[in-house]
């Protein structure tokens, strides 16, 4: 187990890169701290498994140091970073049982027969394989498979972190939950250091602690799901956490009134005059429909189950609701206004503090 | 199960066994024909009965040639199978050496048996063969037409020469198969390069090495002309090979009846071994299953 720390890393595939679209990661510093559960989030190729594999040493960063617990390790092999991986796609050794597939990392290091002999059969009951040990991994299913390769991250105890890449995509759902849950808990029982990759945010939110949010080669946000949810740092936090996404409008802003296509609102706190390009954003959990506030059409309405999504018009753009299942849904044209708790001012996709609270 | 009974279907297979009687069998029967009669001449043949075959069976020369044939393709199949696994292990993965390298192995493979005997019958002179000139300047005594040892290594590594890149570009075949997430997963887990190779790049590469193995053992098994070429069968019989020895048996000495009761069970043996191949190669897939 280690704090690791990322210092000024940066890196880029492209042999000379240039500018900063030439980097898949951008510069970056950030402590993991030890013991904790993250989640790192992000649509498709937005460097997640970048960091990743930097992390991990399959991957020299382009500039930077990462330290493991105050001890540089940029250049140091795999191997000697003692750390497990996941990958999204299982890897099994097919021509070994899955009890040798998940005895191989302890083999590796020579550790003590008996002990491996206990552990394995620990760790194929977590994964709920006990019964299959002495089969040939070949033949098992996709999930299977991945199962094995999971036991085979989970097998070592001292690690220095487990990393997962995307590691539940091949698994059906309702193992998902569960293997999902077997993971924090085995965070809970050793308290590694865990870092999981995903584009699910469903999965981020409920595996980790904190969870880092990337976008396009940059850590746009690091905190809780709570901190997330109601105050995204960044347009793109807003957009991709929540379902649906957070609404953004342009508007212009000054002190504690925003105006929307010649619509005064009140904000409640004061942003000051911010300058750029400047939307507001709210969830559709805070818009509420009705008898005041900016002219609207609805759209669309979607019923999920425990709640109605509406679609609606404003001012040229989307705007999503969220209402309970009993609530009035207006048809046609109606008005929607804000829950001023719950609206986030952005001035060029950055989040901006209100004046009190700074 | 509720199977319709319909004789009529049997006439679906009719054009395949009328192909496959004038390709194969309707050939095949004059060589069954020969192998069971005898003749004083004139065209005039009477009934052998398996006597060609009893006399083949108790020749000791034919099983002196089956005994180098079976030597032969041993030695080569423990030389090229290796071998070409580690050519193909040492090849770039990818850029323009991999395709630069492809290009070189698949060289020797476009070239025909006739030209790769001469250009092993020339290379291997004493008088103006680069490598027999050459090993003979150093010292090394090589004549491959006088010396039984120099004629073996000469067929021999004019066999891996020839062929190696087949086995290799099978095994790269193989290789490039293998997700990149198997090498990192080795990597995590702290696996040797023997582990990796032993765990992860041969059962992975064990399908096309299975087919590696059976055409280098039924093209060696049946070689003719590149031996035929270098050494002509010789020194003395020391490369006769199967093949080389019926051809001496049926044109040379036109004995066309041992010569047919010995191809038919020349046949038989290479059907043999092939099926024993097929066999343990599919129980082998169905066991991991």
């Amino acid at each position: 187990m280690a704090k690791i720390t990322l210092d000024n890393l940066a890196h880029s595939y492209a042999p000379a890169p240039k500018g900063p679209e030439d980097y898949a990661l951008k510069q970056l510093d950030h402590d993991w701290a030890d013991g904790e559960a993250y989640a790192l989030l992000g649509a498709s190729g937005c460097g997640k498994s970048t960091l990743l594999n930097i992390i991990s040493g399959l991957l020299e960063p382009s500039q930077g140091r990462i330290l493991f617990d105050g001890e540089d390790v940029t250049h140091a092999p795999t191997a000697q970073r003692n750390i497990a991986q996941v990958f999204q796609f299982p890897v099994v050794y097919d021509t070994m049982t899955v009890r040798q597939n998940l005895a191989f990392p302890l083999r590796n290091r020579g550790a003590d027969a008996e002990y491996i002999t206990r552990r394995v059969q620990q760790i194929g009951a977590m994964i709920g394989m006990e019964d299959v040990l002495d089969r040939k991994a070949r033949g098992l299913t996709a999930d299977a498979k991945q199962k094995i390769s999971l036991g085979r991250g989970m097998v070592r105890e001292d690690v220095n972190a487990l990393l997962f890449d995307e590691p539940l995509t091949v698994i059906d759902p309702h193992m998902k939950w569960e293997l999902r849950t077997q993971l924090k808990s085995l965070h809970h029982e050793f308290g590694h250091t865990m870092i999981y990759v995903t584009h699910d945010q469903t999965e981020a939110l409920t595996f980790a602690d904190r969870v880092v949010v990337m976008h396009d080669g940059r850590v746009v946000q690091i905190g809780t799901p709570q901190e997330l949810f109601e105050r995204p740092e960044h347009t793109f936090v807003g957009y991709f956490i929540g379902s649906p996404g957070m609404n953004l409008l342009p508007a212009e802003v000054r002190g504690d009134r925003a105006v929307i296509n010649g619509t005064e609102i009140a904000l409640g706190r004061s942003f000051g005059a911010p300058a750029g390009k400047v939307e507001l954003g709210v969830r559709p959990e805070f818009v509420r429909l009705g008898d005041a506030g900016l002219p609207a059409t609805v759209t669309r309405v979607e019923d999920v189950g425990r709640h109605r999504i509406v679609r609606a018009a404003v001012a040229g753009r989307e705007v999503n609701a969220i209402l309970g299942e009993g609530a009035p849904v207006p048809a046609g044209e109606t008005l929607v206004a804000f829950a001023p708790e719950g609206v986030n001012v952005y001035a060029d996709d950055w989040r901006v503090v209100p004046e009190d609270a700074a | 199960m509720n199977k319709t009974v319909n004789q009529k279907a049997w006439f679906l297979v009719l054009p395949v066994l009328l192909l496959v009687a004038f390709s194969a069998v309707i050939p095949l029967m004059t060589v069954v024909n020969y192998s069971v009669q005898d003749t004083f001449g004139n065209n005039v043949f009477f009934w052998n009965g398996i006597a060609w075959f009893e006399d083949m069976l108790e020749s000791e020369r034919m099983w002196a040639a089956l005994w180098r044939q079976l030597a032969f393709s041993g030695l080569i199949l423990a030389i090229e199978i290796p071998l070409g696994i580690y050519v193909a292990l040492n090849m770039p993965k990818s850029g323009i050496w991999a395709s630069f390298c492809l290009v070189l192995m698949s060289l020797p493979l476009l070239i025909p048996w006739n030209v790769v005997g001469t250009i092993w019958q020339i290379f291997g002179r004493v008088d103006i063969g680069l490598l027999g000139h050459t090993l003979d300047a150093i010292g090394i005594e090589y004549n491959y037409t006088q010396n039984f040892y120099a004629a073996w290594a000469t067929v021999i590594v004019m066999d891996v020469w020839h062929w190696t890149s087949l086995v290799a570009l099978l095994a790269y075949a193989g290789l490039q198969s293998i997700p990149d997430a198997y090498y990192q997963a080795a990597k995590i887990d702290q696996a040797s390069r023997w582990a990796v190779f032993r765990y992860i790049e041969l059962p992975k590469m064990a399908g096309v090495l299975m087919i590696a193995i059976l055409l280098r053992f039924m093209d060696s098994f049946m070689i003719y002309t590149e031996p035929f070429v270098v050494t002509g069968g010789g020194p003395g019989n020391s490369t006769t090979f199967l093949s080389i020895d019926l051809v001496k048996m049926a044109l040379g000495q036109f004995d066309l009846g041992p010569a047919a009761a010995f191809s038919i069970m020349y046949y038989l043996v290479i059907l043999l071994i092939s099926w024993v191949f097929y066999t343990v190669m599919t129980n082998l897939d169905k066991r991991d299953a």
